[in-house]
């Protein structure tokens, strides 16, 4: 397999995922501001946190107003990581490799830009952004799974995975760092219903709720909740299953050795902390967070400099 | 609709199908019955039925745009095949194989010893001045003396049947993956054409280029590594880098991904590390190989590429400096190339042409613009060519002004009026322009495809069938009629 095909799957698997997240956190925010108080409402501004793109948000926008971010999220092409971005990059990367992506897999990720930049007005429609979204994140659902049924699973498909479980740990932990800097006190009783709001709304943003509930069996408490989200071997959005995932590609990869090494240790941390610790202390969680997602960008620099052409350095998602 | 050949009128052009209204030429004879036959839903339902297919499968052809952007479109397909009989078809093929045969000799010849220089056949000053002549491959020696292993010879018939080479494209000729997929969309859509006439297959040209490839190797492997060497997907003809890459099973390759070692082996950066390669079919011209070498501000390119091939220690298909008889006043000459290698005469006649470095013929082509066509001598896709007959005073003033400036690169030929194809426009059938561009492969042997791709002048009376000019095509049928 060349390294420029493997470099281009692994970006095609990061950007559809990318955009599928994006989806998601939009349809979750939107959701919870229509439940908590107006006195409790956070806006749109972690939102934009959580994309690590403060700085080019406001240099564009004047405010936090829903209209403003959610265009800026979903249909700004000057922002790269929009979803009218992504889903245009990933079209770009897989165009480039038509003979490796299998058809069905070419056409779907080509119609889902042409949906996405065709329905944009309707989808930033109050009316018509559910749908939208949703179509977002069933179209990238649907592109995965013709991938995973009929793509070959060799070294081309690692690639992808890769780039999708990368990018789907790193959104995991961005969602938990900015919406638990954002909460409230666990010990004033008299908002508990909100911060239970929340952390649902964390949880949902993931696609987590029902597993959480199946899973834990406890009401949402925001230690469990962290460990649910960080350390879970099953959920297929936590941090350490997206971890394990990378692992289990990059070891049906040659020369893999250095990529390994970076990967245990990463996982090793994220499995040893206690959360009941970080629950209470939201200085610690973000560290916590910080050293997560340092180790992914380490693991995605190995990566690079044992597979790839060029050494690239994750030129979005910054802090 | 439904098709009336009576009504069909070529207008004096000769047609591939007719030989005048209501009477279909032997070849074309069942074919034709088969269309009158469908009724106007049928008929429209096979031409919906191509373009669907070429949709679908995604055969596309870039086409640059004015704004520097370029777009993906569609090839257009004709759903009536152009027929011709093997018969006819087989002298065409001998005349095509002494052509290429006696090119590459000359070719050899040019960056060996010069013995035609020196025998006064060809002349000193027009290779002085050849823009695709390469001083960097002089003294080289590719296996079997070939350097042009892939060419594309256009062939077009006049009015009165003959049929000419009008141009050999020896350096990176294109479409023959439209050839292919042609007619795999026509077997979908007239599958009972193809049950009662023995129309003679063309899928084998994958595995052909693959053998031809492979038995230039420098490595005596047993499976040398082939790869396809693109410019990239914004390219015009990626879509066909892709699918000969895939039909071979090669690895399709970008310069970025090959690196020439101290050793000057060529390897491919791979996942696995890095991967000798044996043979390169590059599809990027000449002068972006290799920055060393030829153009240093190349960035599609392979540092040191040319060196290696220098060294034998990979193959370049085709050559570099292939080229240099890739130019239309080089062209004037092939009929003495043949006689002067071969000692034979062309089978295929070439188009008249006057040199416009020759005085003589300049004056006449100065004074005769209204009804030549004058071309540049090493453009190719139709860019930069006047026809005379069509074009305003202003045009042919401007034209006459780059021909007393630059004699050396212009030719002029007269109009051939192209043989026409009934061909589907907007629901009923009309004689479209047709031309013909076979494609010949050349190693320890010389095959050639059977036919070739069909290029259709879709806009009524144009004459100009490149694709980069909004031409169509149409599938290509060598028929054996049997004995009788």
């Amino acid at each position: 397999m060349l390294s420029r095909v493997a470099e281009n799957l692994y970006w095609l698997g990061r950007y559809v995922e990318r955009a599928e997240n994006t989806a998601r956190i939009v349809t979750v925010n939107a959701n919870l501001l229509l439940d908590l108080p107006q006195a409790l409402t956070l806006g749109w501004k972690p939102i934009i946190d959580i994309t690590g793109s403060e700085e080019s948000y406001s240099s564009n926008y004047p405010d936090y107003h829903e209209q403003n971010a959610v265009s800026f999220l979903v249909g700004d092409f000057s922002y790269p990581n929009s979803i009218l971005s992504c889903l245009n990059l990933a079209r770009e990367n897989a165009r480039t490799i038509r003979d490796i992506v299998p058809r069905e897999a070419w056409e779907r990720i080509n119609e889902l830009f042409l949906y996405a930049q065709e329905q944009l007005q309707f989808g930033m429609s109050k009316r018509g952004r559910f749908a939208y979204l949703r179509e977002i994140i069933q179209g990238s659902q649907t592109f995965a799974g013709i991938l995973a049924g009929t793509m070959n699973h060799d070294a081309g498909y690692e690639f992808l995975r890769i780039g999708q479980m990368l990018e789907r740990g790193d959104m995991t932990t961005r969602t938990v760092d900015v919406r638990s800097a954002s909460l409230l006190p666990e010990t004033e009783s008299e908002l508990l219903p909100y911060e239970n709001i929340q952390w649902i709304s964390v949880l949902k943003s993931l696609s987590a709720y029902q597993m959480y509930r199946q899973k834990m069996q406890v009401r949402v408490r925001r230690a469990d909740a962290l460990a649910f989200l960080l350390q879970n071997e099953h959920f297929p959005r936590s941090f350490y299953h997206c971890a394990s995932s990378v692992e289990a590609s990059v070891r049906r990869l040659p020369r893999n050795e250095s990529v390994r090494r970076t990967l245990s240790r990463l996982k090793r941390s994220a499995k040893s902390t206690n959360m009941q610790a970080l629950a209470d202390d939201h200085v610690q969680l973000h560290d916590f967070i910080d050293r997560l997602q340092i180790g992914l960008g380490r693991v995605h620099s190995a990566v690079c400099d044992t597979y790839f052409l060029t050494f690239k350095t994750e030129p979005e998602l910054t802090d | 609709m439904t098709i009336q050949w009576k009504e069909y009128d070529a207008h004096g052009c000769y047609d591939e199908l007719m030989r005048g209204p209501g009477k279909p030429r032997r070849v074309a004879d069942a074919l034709t019955r088969y269309l009158a036959s469908l009724d106007e839903g049928e008929l429209r339902a096979v031409q919906t039925a191509a373009e669907l297919s070429i949709k679908e499968q995604g055969i596309t052809f870039t086409v640059y745009s004015e704004e520097g952007g370029s777009i993906d479109r569609g090839w257009p397909l004709d759903m009536i095949p152009r027929v011709m009989a093997r018969t006819e078809w087989s002298r065409i093929e001998s005349g095509l194989k002494q052509r290429v045969r006696a090119l590459n000799l000359f070719i050899d010849d040019i960056y060996h010893e010069q013995r035609i220089v020196k025998d006064r056949v060809f002349p000193a000053d027009i290779l002085a001045n050849s823009k695709n002549f390469r001083p960097q491959c002089i003294g080289v020696s590719p296996p079997f003396q070939v350097w042009a292993h892939i060419c594309g010879s256009d062939l077009i018939r006049d009015k009165d049947g003959t049929v000419y080479v009008l141009e050999d494209n020896l350096r990176v000729p294109s479409g023959v993956s439209y050839m292919l997929e042609n007619r795999q969309v026509i077997k979908r859509v007239l599958p009972d054409v193809f049950e009662n006439h023995a129309i003679l297959p063309v899928d084998d040209y994958p595995s052909q280029l693959f053998d031809t490839l492979a038995s230039v190797s420098p490595r005596d492997a047993e499976y040398p590594e082939v790869v396809v060497l693109t410019p990239g997907p914004y390219n015009s003809a990626y879509f066909e880098h892709a699918y000969l890459a895939q039909q071979m099973g090669c690895e399709l390759v970008e310069g970025r991904d090959l690196m020439v070692g101290d050793d000057d082996v060529v390897y491919m950066r791979t996942v696995d590390g890095l991967a000798r390669v044996d043979v390169i079919y590059r599809r990027i011209d000449d002068t972006f190989l290799d920055p060393e070498a030829f153009n240093p501000d190349s960035t599609l390119g392979v540092p040191g590429l040319l060196r290696s091939w220098v060294k034998g220690k990979v193959a370049l298909v085709n050559a570099p400096g292939a080229g240099v008889a890739d130019d239309k006043v080089v062209y004037a000459y092939v009929p003495e190339i043949i006689r002067y290698y071969l000692d034979e005469d062309a089978i295929l006649p070439n188009v008249p042409t006057y040199l416009c470095v020759d005085e003589k013929s300049r004056d006449h082509v100065l004074t005769h613009l209204d009804e030549l066509v004058v071309k540049p001598a090493n453009e190719s896709g139709g860019y930069g060519m006047l026809v005379g007959p069509q074009a305003s005073a202003a045009e042919r003033e401007q034209f006459a002004e780059l021909i007393r400036r630059d004699p050396r690169n212009y030719i002029a030929q007269p109009t051939i009026t192209l043989s026409t194809v009934p061909s589907i426009v907007d629901g009923h059938v009309e004689p479209r322009h047709v031309d013909m561009r076979p494609f010949i492969l050349s190693s320890d042997d010389i095959q050639v495809t059977m036919g070739g791709l069909t290029r259709v002048a879709m806009r009524k009376g144009s004459l100009v069938v490149n694709s980069s000019q909004g031409g169509g095509s149409k599938d290509t049928w060598i028929v054996d009629e049997g004995p009788n």
